[in-house]
């Protein structure tokens, strides 16, 4: 049963093979046995599903069961979820119980999901590994000595583990799509202001963008139709109409344009990668699609740029984590600013203070002109980069990450080759644009991710890719060794 | 040495939105701590803020108000630096472009010196919270009910020469500012909260001296002492061969003194960016002309009607249009009234002395507007006199209750029948043998003069209900007659 896709689940729920109670109790049952491996799961919150699989039961058996009534899912543990801890898998708010539901969160709950609890992740989704999590780091399921990726290590571990058949997750520089490639699972990242950013812990405002992760590009849709849509409470969330994006999942690809940027086939490549990615490439060529080769000339500008705005929105949005009226606080303040500094040196992680660092001295008085000025001029040329190359092509595809899932413990000492992981992914949100990694190979027995990327609110097309290559190819339905189902 | 004193003022006016300037929770003064803070102004993790369009409004009026520019795209900006009333370590606010640019406005001080005293800019931003030290032994206590409301930052160039001009700017403002309506100007409860840079340089000079910023002043006669107190303390420092440090000074009213608080060293690099959860503000030409269509008339233009319309001097004119309360509450008095200068003597008058002794604002008078209106009819219509109407203003302000309510109970009409007057008249100068025998003997053009005497008389004798006219002239005439 736990192979099956949100959508089958779904049909199951809707024939009567299980009542979402049967559904949730199984799933907390395999958490609670298998997680200890994969430490995907900060925080169970067994009895609200429990609760919300009743109601849903309920609603359903009323007939008012809507696409993902009855359906278990799991939250990154950066979404604030009323009543229960949210910790953005920081020592500094370990003890922090959200008095509010995120937008996402709401949403999703107004559909019938039912939230088995709370996902891994880096520290404020600040990492490419999980391993900056103050709960330790999640595991890969392909290789348990491998890292799955991040800063949405916990939601991909989970799906690939097959703890939770999908998971919310939150893509600053790759957050979603990079973990969703190193385990092997679908994660989508959409168009900056498509998802809420209400009630979601930020880590750099301009960039955060809400998701879902799954195992195939169709429940990636079930999942966005909850979350997506203009949100009063988020300036930020765009004032447009939401598609059904499952309505066009089986739209035939003959005469789809494909441009591959040379770029993203250098040297910096994995031999391994590239082949899996040209495999997929060719798999399109066989649905009917064109391929060309384009330029995305800024590519390499991406990282320095992104590592001082990302930064600089950090070190402000992180200001409010004081110890003064939520969170950690230091034990026996003497003063004011020894209160500021114990509390935020002991609350916050490494990785955490390093951005917070980069982050204020590039905003700093005669050094903002230099950094953050110069950084947002490279993020314009970035978009316009993307906006040339769309205009001629429907779809940019690619490989998500350089190189497949690394060992744990193998970049923490060397952040600047950490922050390489993220190469490919991060332009797009500098760029503001929807990309989606789908598994499309294996190199060395780890999965290797396609990443599609396309025009603003161009997220219904993405998945029409995406399910039409999932249709032709069954790499997404591989399951790690040692993941029973 | 002869010193130019030179003071630019940064003015903190709360606008009276109903909700806070990016959350929804109410702007009410007074509340029980903490109760008027919502998760936004409390920065709880993943709160985001939303801007209130009518404190945007609101900005845009003002500068229409002082013939700014206004910036059709402004952008907010964080200012960066810890605190703990600053909830989200950042104070939300504009900086490289704001939403009112340069404009001016027209001062005039009491001695009559007048300056046009040009703003640099005005721009939006959030208040902070209260830090509570008194109540909470060894600790501070935080109120976050103030976090959050809309406040427009009103610049101005150093363009102010004396501590008078700087209080003559700051009524000017508050005039503006209350006309409008988008502030309550209670300066007790800090709606209008001043920081005043000053600076010394020997007459004639054209570099600006080194200025000291006394911080939160939010009285007007404040602002005037604070600017004299530290303008003589930094003409003393140089002229002991002493240099002014570029500083915050805090002034204390009860000591008449200002101090340090903090040197620019101490500083907070402050971090400014564009705000990312905030969408530049961009309005267009149609939005700015549909509130400037709104405009009520504004306290110099309603002064020069005053003095065309109601034929007011100028100096009763300047001082009715300050306060748009006051100006409202005059104009309805001369409705009732019929009298602009008999109105105008009571309002700046009787009324302004009681409002003052019990530190009332005119808005909250216990006399309102239609009983004063009705006061004055009795005193047009001969019914009281002046002195009498003095009296029934006090009961009115301390009992309540319309003027002829009260003169009927108080039984203060006024004698105008001259039968009665006479008869009074006769018992006084048969009772007074030794002044009319004064009155007699002394020099016609002086007579005028002792007449006051049996007037008292007379007053006293009726309990100052006699109508002085009748009085005076029939005195007049039964005295000249026996000098005859």
């Amino acid at each position: 049963m736990f192979d099956k896709t949100l959508a089958e689940l779904a049909q199951g729920l809707e024939r009567g093979d299980y009542s979402s109670t049967e559904l949730t109790q199984a799933y907390l049952q395999r958490i609670n046995a298998l997680d200890s491996r994969y430490n995907a799961f900060i925080t169970l919150t067994e009895e609200q599903a429990l609760a919300q699989a009743k109601a849903a039961d309920e609603a359903r058996a009323a007939g008012n069961g809507g696409a993902l009534c009855g359906l278990p899912i799991a939250h990154k543990d950066l979404f604030c979820t009323q009543g229960v801890r949210t910790s953005s898998a920081s020592k500094m708010l370990d003890n922090f119980v959200s008095p509010y539901d995120a937008t996402i969160v709401s949403r999703l709950k107004n559909a019938g999901t039912v939230t088995l609890g709370k996902l891994n992740m880096d520290e404020f989704a600040m990492g490419s590994s999980n391993e900056s999590s103050f709960y330790g780091p999640a595991r890969n399921p392909w290789n348990t000595d491998c890292v799955p990726g991040g800063s949405s290590g916990g939601s991909a571990a989970a799906v690939a583990a097959r703890l939770t058949p999908a998971a919310t997750g939150s893509d600053t520089g790759g957050s979603i799509r990079q973990p969703a490639a190193l385990c092997g699972i679908t994660g989508l990242k959409p168009t900056y202001g498509r998802v809420s950013r209400y009630g979601m812990i930020a880590f750099a405002s301009s960039l955060d963008q809400a998701g879902p992760m799954a195992q195939t590009a169709e429940d990636c849709g079930m999942i966005l139709n909850a979350m997506a849509g203009f949100d009063p409470m988020d300036s930020t969330s765009a004032e447009r109409d939401v598609e059904d994006y499952t309505a066009k999942l089986n739209q035939p690809l003959a005469g789809l344009k494909i441009g591959l940027p040379k770029e993203y086939f250098s040297a910096a490549l994995d031999a391994g990668v590239a082949e899996q990615v040209r495999n997929a490439v060719a798999e399109f060529e066989k649905l009917g699609a064109t391929v060309k080769e384009v330029s995305l000339p800024n590519t390499e500008l991406c990282i320095p740029a992104y590592y001082i705005l990302a930064p600089a929105e950090a070190s402000s949005n992180l200001s409010r984590f004081d110890g003064v009226r939520y969170g950690y606080r230091c034990d026996n303040p003497v003063d004011l600013e020894d209160l500021y500094k114990r509390s935020r040196g002991e609350g916050f992680g490494t990785e955490v203070k390093r951005r917070i660092m980069v982050g204020a001295y590039a905003l700093s008085a005669g050094y903002y002109d230099a950094y953050y000025n110069k950084a947002q001029q490279i993020r314009r040329m970035i978009q316009q980069d993307f906006v040339n190359v769309l205009n001629d092509v429907d779809v940019i595809m690619g490989p998500t990450t350089p190189k497949t899932a690394f060992k744990l413990g193998e970049k923490s000492s060397d952040p600047v080759s950490m922050y390489m992981e993220d190469i490919f992914t991060l332009s797009l949100n500098l760029a503001g644009l929807p990309g989606i990694s789908v598994p499309c190979g294996q190199s060395n027995g780890l999965p290797v991710g396609l990443q599609i990327i396309g025009n603003y609110f161009a997220e219904s097309k993405l998945l029409n890719v995406a399910h039409q290559f999932q249709q032709a190819t069954d790499w997404h339905k591989q399951i790690p060794a040692g993941v029973e189902v | 040495m002869e010193w130019e004193v030179v003071i630019g003022l940064e003015i903190h006016v709360q606008l009276s939105t109903k909700t806070k300037i990016f959350s929804g929770a109410s702007t009410a003064f007074g509340a029980e701590p903490n109760t008027q803070a919502c998760a936004v102004d409390l920065a709880l993790p993943g709160t985001l803020p939303v801007f209130n369009e009518n404190a945007l409004r609101m900005a845009v009026m003002f500068g229409l108000a002082v013939n700014a520019e206004i910036g059709k795209r402004s952008v907010f900006e964080r200012k960066n630096y810890f605190y703990p009333d600053l909830p989200k370590g950042y104070q939300t606010t504009q900086l490289a472009e704001p939403i009112v640019g340069p404009g001016f406005v027209d001062i005039e001080t009491d001695d009559g010196v007048q300056r046009r005293v040009r703003l640099h800019h005005a721009h939006l931003e959030e208040d902070a919270g209260k830090s509570l030290h008194e109540d909470f032994h060894g600790m501070s206590g935080i109120d976050l009910n103030r976090a959050g409301t809309p406040l427009v930052e009103i610049v101005s160039e150093p363009d102010m020469r004396s501590s008078k001009e700087a209080a003559a700017y700051a009524r000017k403002i508050h005039a503006i500012v209350t006309t409008l309506g988008i502030c309550d100007g209670n300066m007790a409860e800090g709606s209008m909260r001043c920081d005043c840079n000053v600076s010394i340089r020997p007459k004639g000079e054209e570099k600006l001296g080194t200025r000291t910023e006394l911080k939160n002043i939010n009285s007007f006669r404040f602002i005037e002492r604070a600017i004299d107190t530290e303008v003589a303390r930094q003409i003393d420092l140089i002229e002991d061969g002493g240099t002014v440090v570029q500083e915050t000074r805090l002034y204390d009213p009860d000591k008449n003194e200002t101090r340090s608080m903090r040197s620019k060293e101490e500083a907070n690099d402050y971090r400014y960016f564009p705000c990312p959860d905030l969408l530049p503000v961009i309005i267009d030409d149609s939005y700015i002309e549909a509130i400037r269509e709104t405009l009520p008339e504004l306290p110099d233009a309603r002064r020069e009607r005053f003095i065309s319309e109601y034929n007011l001097s100028e100096y009763d004119a300047g001082v009715l249009s300050a306060y748009s309360a006051q100006a409202d509450y005059y104009e309805q008095v001369v409705k009732l009234s019929g009298d602009t200068k008999l109105s105008a003597n009571w309002v700046m008058g009787e009324l302004a002395k009681f409002l003052n002794q019990n530190d009332t604002d005119i808005k909250d008078s216990p006399v309102s507007a239609e009983q004063l209106g009705g006061l004055l009819v009795r005193i047009k219509d001969n019914t009281i006199s002046g002195n009498i109407a003095k009296k029934v203003f006090e009961l009115m302000w301390s009992k309540g209750g319309t003027a002829d309510e009260i003169i009927e109970a108080e039984g203060l009409k006024q004698v105008t029948d001259t039968g009665a007057i006479e008869k009074i008249v006769d018992e006084v100068i048969a009772n007074a043998e030794k002044q009319v025998e004064q009155y007699k003997a002394a020099e016609p053009d002086k007579r005028g003069k002792m007449i006051g005497f049996f007037m008292g008389q007379v007053m006293k004798a009726t309990g100052g209900k006699a109508n002085p006219g009748a009085v005076t002239g029939i005195l007049k005439q039964k005295l000249d007659a026996l000098c005859d």
